[in-house]
């Protein structure tokens, strides 16, 4: 279940956003018990390297990452934590 | 009162508001929990509005903003963003300037 998760957002993220580098963590784990945990939606953070965030503010960026995992963001996931930089932002010169 | 203006009355009318699960005092989750420190550490006085305790803000606010998540900061009537977006801001010291400028200006919709 978990482990089909990670591979969902991975792929969803991939395909919209073209990461250089994507890190999918699933914290569910941590969160087991706490009253959002029992819908069955899982906690995750992913942090993403990607040119298409060039020029965008934080808040575009998020809303990029929510539009990618479009009805997952309603059913699969319940949290998401996100960092999201670009190339240069990632390995500063 | 139709759901969408009644939480446009809460961003409009109050300089700086969360919508969050609990509140400030007994968060109901972790990010809402940072959030509110976020703020707090960066001097801001904030409405909040507690999504847990009101079902229709619950449902709705997601479609209102085109943000699927919560907590959700505005200030100045715009979205700012999250609890990673706020965190952000408040490690840059970039959330002490805005929270600064929020207080110098009062909201049109709260003008009576």
């Amino acid at each position: 279940m978990t482990a089909a998760r990670v591979e969902m957002i991975h792929q969803r993220l991939t395909a919209a956003l073209a990461p250089e580098h994507l890190t999918i963590i699933d914290e569910s784990h941590k969160h087991a018990g706490h009253a959002g945990a029992q819908s069955g939606g899982g906690h995750f953070a992913v942090t993403l390297v990607s040119k298409a965030f060039s020029g965008q503010g934080l808040l575009a960026r998020h809303r990029m990452v929510y539009d990618a995992l479009g009805s997952a963001m309603h059913t699969d996931i319940h949290a998401l934590s996100i960092r999201a930089f670009t190339p240069d932002e990632f390995n500063p010169h | 009162m139709d759901i969408i203006e009644r939480i446009k009355q809460q961003v409009e009318g109050n300089p700086i508001v969360i919508f969050m699960k609990g509140t400030p005092q007994m968060p109901q989750c972790g990010f809402s929990a940072r959030t509110t420190q976020a703020l707090k550490a960066a001097g801001a006085e904030f409405a909040h509005v507690n999504v847990l305790a009101d079902p229709e803000i619950f449902q709705n606010l997601p479609r209102y903003a085109n943000w699927p998540t919560f907590p959700q900061v505005y200030i100045n009537g715009e979205l700012i963003g999250g609890c990673d977006i706020t965190v952000d801001l408040f490690e840059s010291g970039e959330l002490h300037k805005m929270v600064a400028e929020a207080k110098n200006q009062q909201p049109k919709a709260a003008a009576h």
